[in-house]
């Protein structure tokens, strides 16, 4: 029993301001890569702290690996591995030091579970005299991952472990979580970064402590109800701007290269205006990301 | 876009005892432009913005910001460019009149032009209602923006935008660009870094930095065509990836 | 116990891999010793003086050579007007100046009393008492000396300093400043050391990891209650043999009483350490709740029987208070365990209370 269930979740920290979450349900199944995707503010922080036993929800109840978070606590703590989002080692201990103080403190040695963090732990074995706090960026990270892996946790906490590193970095990062699944650890890992949530089995969006939709990454593009063009011009300001003019147009967003647009019902394609746009565009049907269909929750 | 030239650099060079952070760099940017400056952590991104800023001096080579030396004029430097990252912009213990007051003030904009521009700006950004709350009570996103917002608000040449859209939702992340295209239709050269690929396809032209070099510099589409690249994703892991250096 | 060993070696490591704390840590009990020991003391030391001698005879010729000898004055010049007093006196440079009259030896012998003029500047009052005292004393010698009997001089000696003849400050500021060195260093390291790992984000994963909080607040206890010790031990060894000054009584006692004090004062660290979040607020609370109060209150500086009585009583709640009174009639007075049984009491049971009260409200959560 890996799993992970929450049940109508609240938490509100001031009263004077809308709950940090509110109402939210969701499981994870064993053995499941799962993406708590949104923007900073939006609560991912605080599911994750009731999650791992160090706030209290105000309401609803959560379990973690068949453990109540209230009362069985203590016995979720030796079964979880957590990296916060903050780099959260002991910047004047080397790679070593941290490495074996951590896996003393779960009651382990580096050498039980060396065979989980080896592919991890090789990158980092050419600077293990090295104090932590003189590591770059994505080495620290790999040094947390261990940390947080050092006991073979059956769930894996992990909060925006991608945010602020580079595009390779991260990309590195999400090859590491795809061995890790393979030896059958649940994984949470929360981002603000839209681009990632295709790489999770089973993701949650989530703005304003609300949860707006939780599915398969697929399931949740094929639910997008429009269809979706992708629509360029030579001059990409002058067509966001005329195309938020258009009236047939319901919805326009810059999409890097593209625009992304929906039209209004039955409206056909963007043929249906191109003649009365200053400009020639060029157009295509295309399948929405996750990021237009966060976009499309959050208007709606 | 004038022809105007806002930055101009030639093997602008920052040496840190053997380490090259930022090794002859040489790039102009024009009035009005978006210039998106990317690399991976440890490129040496943060050291040349710094030497630009006028904040750290260069070992070697020229350049000059806004038309002024980044050598000797560090102080006119400042007057002339604005800026804003992630980690700091405003204080969140004064109010959203108090942080324009105290920017535009430290800017020397006079004083009475600080209070009509500042009523017309909130106005713009739909805040002006909220112009007597302390800057913590606002959402990030609207942080974001009025930070911005304060960054132009002296109307300087040049705008510094340091990864200014971190953790922002998507929509209030094109809310933000909006602006950004308005800044530079007035004429206000933006120098922007940011790890969303996507972002890096609004800006005019991208230089990619590799390693404490530029190892790329031309339009969105120009550097899709020469990589044979469908996305700015796929340029940057083509030239990230053989990066020899990976520090912060 | 295994978990405790390093998790204690690791605060070990964070002490000594850190220079500036480490400065601290040793540096500042050397510095404020030297510091009340040598400069800030109220013992006077070459105090320039000035002699008018209207007798020149034998008796006060003697009497100006024991001047000369002593250690706390430097004997500047001889004067003949009393003009010339006011005049070296308003230079600032001469504290005090010793008038013998005319005919100084015959009075002395044959009336068997003299009189000798002392004039102080007693802009500063405290120097003037003491340089008075320390002249009276002169005189009290030379005259048991030159008559063979102590009675009849005309200055009579009321003074009478208790354990102290010489009016040597160092008694008064060693016990003083141990209090002050251990209150600070472990209010301050152990509440720094706590703030830290929140501000880190480490006590996040302290928290999510089997590791018992209370054991967290045992290993941040055991390395600053050991360098403590070996702190204490400077400045007693700095005191006895740079200071010149006793330890009459039982040292054992005092590394137990000195023991309980570092107790409490990691408790109050602790407790701080709770309701703080960054190290700077730590450190803010630290020195000005500790350091001001503990200036304030313990006794060393400011004379407690001196105060207005609503500051007398809250000078109780001050730990330093207590442990003064016990490390001065330990170290000083020489006395055992029985005459410091109640504040050792007291000090325990605020010991007690803080630490109770700290631990309860120790969060085995964030918030």
């Amino acid at each position: 029993m890996n799993n992970v269930s929450l049940e109508s979740i609240a938490k509100s920290f001031d009263a004077s301001k809308p709950p940090a979450v509110k109402d939210v349900s969701f499981e994870v199944s064993d053995g499941e890569l799962f993406g708590l995707i949104g923007p900073d503010g939006a609560g991912k922080t605080t599911l994750f702290r009731i999650l791992t036993t160090l706030l209290l929800a105000d309401e609803g109840k959560a379990k973690v690996a068949g453990c109540d978070v209230v009362k069985d606590y203590k016995q979720i703590r030796k079964e979880v591995g957590y990296m916060p989002g903050k780099f959260s080692l002991y910047q004047d201990l080397s790679v070593e030091e941290n490495l074996n103080f951590f896996a003393t403190l779960f009651g382990t040695t580096v050498m039980e579970n060396y065979d989980l963090i080896k592919d991890i732990y090789v990158q980092l074995e050419p600077f293990k005299t090295r104090r932590a706090g003189k590591l770059s960026g994505g080495m620290k990270q790999k040094l947390a991952l261990c940390c947080a892996l050092i006991h073979r946790p059956k769930v894996l906490f992990l909060d925006e472990p991608t945010t602020g590193v580079d595009a390779v970095s991260r990309w590195e990062f999400w090859e590491m979580l795809k061995r890790l699944k393979t030896e059958g650890i649940t994984i949470l890992v929360s981002t603000p970064y839209m681009d990632e949530a295709s790489l999770c089995e089973k993701i949650a969006l989530i703005q304003e402590g609300r949860i707006m939709s939780i599915d398969t990454p697929m399931a949740i593009t094929a639910a997008f109800p429009k269809e979706l063009f992708a629509i360029k011009a030579e001059n990409m300001s002058q067509l966001l701007n005329s195309l938020r003019d258009n009236e047939l147009v319901q919805s326009v967003n810059a999409f890097g290269e593209y625009h992304h647009i929906t039209l209004v019902k039955d409206s056909g394609t963007p043929d249906a205006f191109t003649d009365r746009l200053p400009m020639a565009i060029e157009w295509k049907t295309i399948e929405p990301t996750i990021e237009d269909c966060f976009i499309h929750m959050m208007s709606a | 876009m004038t022809g105007e030239v806002a930055i101009s650099t030639d093997k602008l060079t920052k040496r840190f005892g053997d380490f090259v952070a930022a090794n002859e760099i040489t790039f102009d940017v024009k009035k009005g432009e978006i210039f998106g400056f990317l690399g991976a952590n440890g490129a040496g991104k943060t050291t040349a913005m710094r030497m630009l800023c006028g904040l750290s001096i260069p070992s070697s080579g020229q350049a000059t910001v806004a038309g002024f030396d980044v050598y000797r004029q560090t102080e006119e430097i400042k007057k002339n460019i604005g800026y804003m990252s992630q980690k700091f912009s405003l204080y969140e213990d004064l109010t959203v009149w108090e942080n324009i007051r105290f920017f535009a003030g430290i800017y020397g904009v006079p004083r009475s032009e600080i209070a009509p521009r500042a009523k017309e700006k909130l106005r713009q950004l739909g805040l002006y209602h909220q112009r007597n709350q302390l800057v913590a009570s606002l959402p990030l996103g609207w942080k974001q923006k009025l930070s911005f917002s304060v960054a132009v608000f002296h109307q300087p040449e040049i705008v510094f935008l340091d990864e200014p859209t971190g953790g922002v939702d998507p929509v209030t992340r094109r809310q933000f660009w909006d602006l950004i295209y308005e800044a530079s239709d007035q004429g206000i050269t933006i120098f922007v870094t940011t790890h969303y690929m996507d972002e890096a396809e609004y800006c005019h032209r991208i230089s990619m930095m590799v390693d404490g070099y530029i190892k790329a510099l031309d339009t969105p589409t120009a550097l899709k065509q020469n990589y044979g690249a469908e996305s700015m994703d796929e340029v940057f892991f083509e030239l990230a990836r053989g990066a020899q250096r990976k520090g912060d | 116990m295994k978990q405790l060993f390093i998790f204690i070696k690791k605060e070990f490591k964070h002490v000594f891999r850190d220079q500036k704390t480490l400065l601290l840590l040793f540096g500042l009990p050397i510095a404020q010793i030297l510091l009340f020991g040598f400069a800030l003391t109220n013992e006077i030391k070459d105090s320039r003086i000035v002699v008018a001698d209207y007798a020149g005879d034998g008796a006060s010729q003697q009497l100006i050579e024991r001047f000369r000898q002593n250690d706390s004055f430097v004997l500047e010049q001889s004067l003949l007007g009393a003009d010339d007093i006011d005049e070296v006196f308003k230079q600032g440079i001469v504290k005090l100046a010793v008038v013998f009259p005319e005919q100084f030896e015959k009075s002395l012998i044959h009336e068997g009393k003299a009189q000798v003029q002392l004039i102080a500047d007693a802009t500063d009052p405290n120097t003037a008492t003491t340089l008075t005292n320390y002249a009276q004393a002169i005189m009290r010698d030379f005259q048991v000396s030159y008559l063979g009997t102590a009675s009849n001089l005309q200055i009579e000696v009321v003074t009478r300093n208790f354990y102290n003849p010489e009016l040597r400050g160092t008694t008064n500021f060693v016990p003083g400043v141990m209090a002050l060195v251990l209150l600070l260093v472990c209010v301050l390291m152990t509440s720094v050391s706590i703030v830290r790992e929140k501000e880190l984000g480490t006590m996040e994963i302290l928290l999510v990891s089997p590791f018992n909080p209370l054991m967290v607040i045992l290993a941040k206890a055991v390395p600053y209650l050991i360098l403590s010790i070996i702190n204490l031990t400077v400045i007693l060894l700095l005191s006895v043999f740079l200071l010149d000054m006793p330890i009459n009584g039982s040292i054992p006692l005092l590394f137990a009483v000195s023991t309980l004090l570092i107790m409490t004062a990691l408790s109050l660290g602790l407790l701080i350490s709770n309701s703080t979040n960054s190290q700077q607020e730590a450190m803010l609370i630290s020195l000005m709740g500790m350091l001001l109060p503990t200036m304030m209150f313990t006794g060393f500086i400011f004379p407690i029987e001196n105060m207005p009585v609503p500051l007398q009583v809250l000078s109780n709640i001050i730990p330093s208070k207590w442990y003064y009174i016990i490390v001065k009639d330990v170290m000083i007075k020489g006395l055992g365990f029985a005459a410091i049984w109640k504040e050792t009491l007291i000090l325990f049971g605020m010991t007690l209370f803080l630490l109770v009260v700290s631990i309860r409200k120790f969060k085995t959560r964030l918030a």
